[in-house]
């Protein structure tokens, strides 16, 4: 980053500036499609002890240094705290411990850990446990462990009287903009769910307890400020109750037919289906994944309620894009779906049956029998894959 | 019965309730569970896991 351009720190409540760095490029973030760019949001405390939540991305220290500097000299920083170890978040922490060396770096023991396997840094640590205070002067940090919430080492650190939470990831957004609030950036819950189902779907039972923890220890934030896109200060209640209907798996009447096809067979089977599966009433979506990217699909994943895979057969197994959708979903572990699948094959056949298979694997509950068409689907296939669509269309209308 | 709880991410497994969703009935002891195990939150292996009571 340049640093002959100036960049000033935003204003989040009194003594309480956001000095992060807008990343308006980035549309590949370790595979997740970020269309509209992302942040990378640190928090500056000022009181009588000054302490920075979070840094950056290590290439955007700069960016970082000059914010803070807009605002106090940063050798005033005493305490740096690293809610999160993973390099999008404590990348510029090398940065400005070079240029604070006397400050105590605050974490939890994971964090330790994690921070002194990336960074091998000589620096004063305290870790810190749930319940543990930080006193800054006329306010207090308090800490709140999150074990999972992504990361083994993440914590959330909640600013006591001014009730702001910086929960780091969690409620985050990728997204950058220009305004740094929700009520400036209404395409920011949208992202949050895109976000949501991308990174937290594994974890929706950690998250109902993080929900019901925050109400144990009178947690009621007037501001959630997440590492990720725009803080969220008009009513932050709402990504809350977002992210409790998110984590509870409840599914909407939902259908998406998701498939790959090599010459259009499998294609004619998805048309054919989603045409049979829509209704006043139940939603159908259509993602060609050679079209749609895999962590769009797994946004829509997260309401849908039926799920029909199709693929193709190639060399016996799974067309590869399906592939890597499977190996996606095998570790983000979606709940509580219905699924089936459909696909043309030439001669022996085996993309359906591999697909069906890793499905069962994820125990997802296969609901109604595969459909396979040998090369081109002719009526009585595409009647049979009709008939796929209706089953759909009900189980959809009935829950699970 | 005991409980045992994963050291990375602090999932417990209680003996007494088992891992019914993978097949693994109430009242089976940490010992018996097989040796690739892992913990259904974060994926750390049997061996991360301490007893807790």
């Amino acid at each position: 980053m340049n640093s002959d351009v100036a960049m000033n720190a935003i204003k989040v409540a009194e003594k309480v500036y956001w000095v992060g760095a807008v990343d308006w490029n980035i549309r590949d973030f370790h595979g997740y499609s970020t269309h509209r760019g992302t942040t990378y949001n640190a928090y500056l405390i000022l009181d009588d002890h000054v302490a920075l939540v979070d840094t950056v991305k290590a290439n955007f220290s700069e960016e970082m240094m000059t914010r803070i500097e807009s605002v106090v000299d940063p050798e005033k920083i005493e305490y740096v705290v690293c809610n999160h170890v993973e390099m999008d978040h404590s990348g510029a922490v090398p940065q400005a411990m070079e240029t604070v060396k006397n400050a105590k770096v605050i974490c939890t023991e994971r964090g330790k850990e994690g921070l002194a396997k990336h960074y091998r840094g000589d620096w004063q640590f305290a870790t810190v446990k749930t319940g543990g205070k930080l006193n800054l002067g006329k306010r207090n940090l308090s800490f709140i462990e999150a074990p999972m919430l992504h990361w083994p080492d993440s914590m959330f650190t909640y600013l006591v009287e001014d009730r702001i939470l910086m929960p780091n990831d969690a409620f985050g957004q990728h997204i950058a903009s220009s305004g740094r609030f929700d009520d400036e950036v209404p395409e920011a819950l949208d992202e949050a769910e895109k976000y949501y189902a991308n990174i937290l779907m594994p974890f929706g039972s950690l998250i109902q307890s993080a929900i019901k923890k925050m109400g144990e220890l009178n947690i009621s934030p007037s501001v959630i400020a997440p590492s990720h896109g725009v803080i969220w200060r008009s009513d932050p209640q709402r990504i809350v109750n977002s992210y409790d209907d998110w984590s509870s798996g409840r599914t909407k009447p939902k259908v998406l037919v998701v498939y790959d096809s090599m010459w259009g067979s499998t294609e004619k089977m998805a048309r054919a289906i989603a045409e049979n599966a829509a209704d006043p009433s139940v939603k159908v979506s259509v993602f060609h994944l050679r079209n749609s990217d895999r962590s769009d699909v797994v946004k829509e994943i997260l309401a849908a309620r039926v799920i029909l895979l199709g693929t193709s057969t190639l060399n016996n197994t799974m067309l590869p894009k399906m592939g890597s959708l499977m190996t996606y979903l095998s570790g983000l572990r979606p709940k509580n779906k219905a699924v089936a699948c459909f696909g043309s094959y030439g001669w022996g056949g085996g993309g359906v049956r591999t697909l069906e298979n890793q499905l069962k694997a994820l125990g997802l509950d296969v609901f109604a029998a595969s459909v396979e068409a040998q090369y081109i689907p002719g009526d009585t296939d595409l009647e049979k894959c009709g008939e796929l669509g209706k089953l759909a269309r009900e189980k959809a209308k009935a829950g699970l | 019965m005991m409980k045992w709880r994963c050291r990375i991410c602090r999932y417990e497994y209680d003996e007494a309730i088992g891992q019914p969703e993978k097949g693994i009935p109430p009242g089976t002891g940490f010992g018996n569970l097989p040796n690739d195990w892992t913990c259904p939150v974060c994926g750390a292996s049997k061996t991360e896991f301490e007893r807790i009571e």
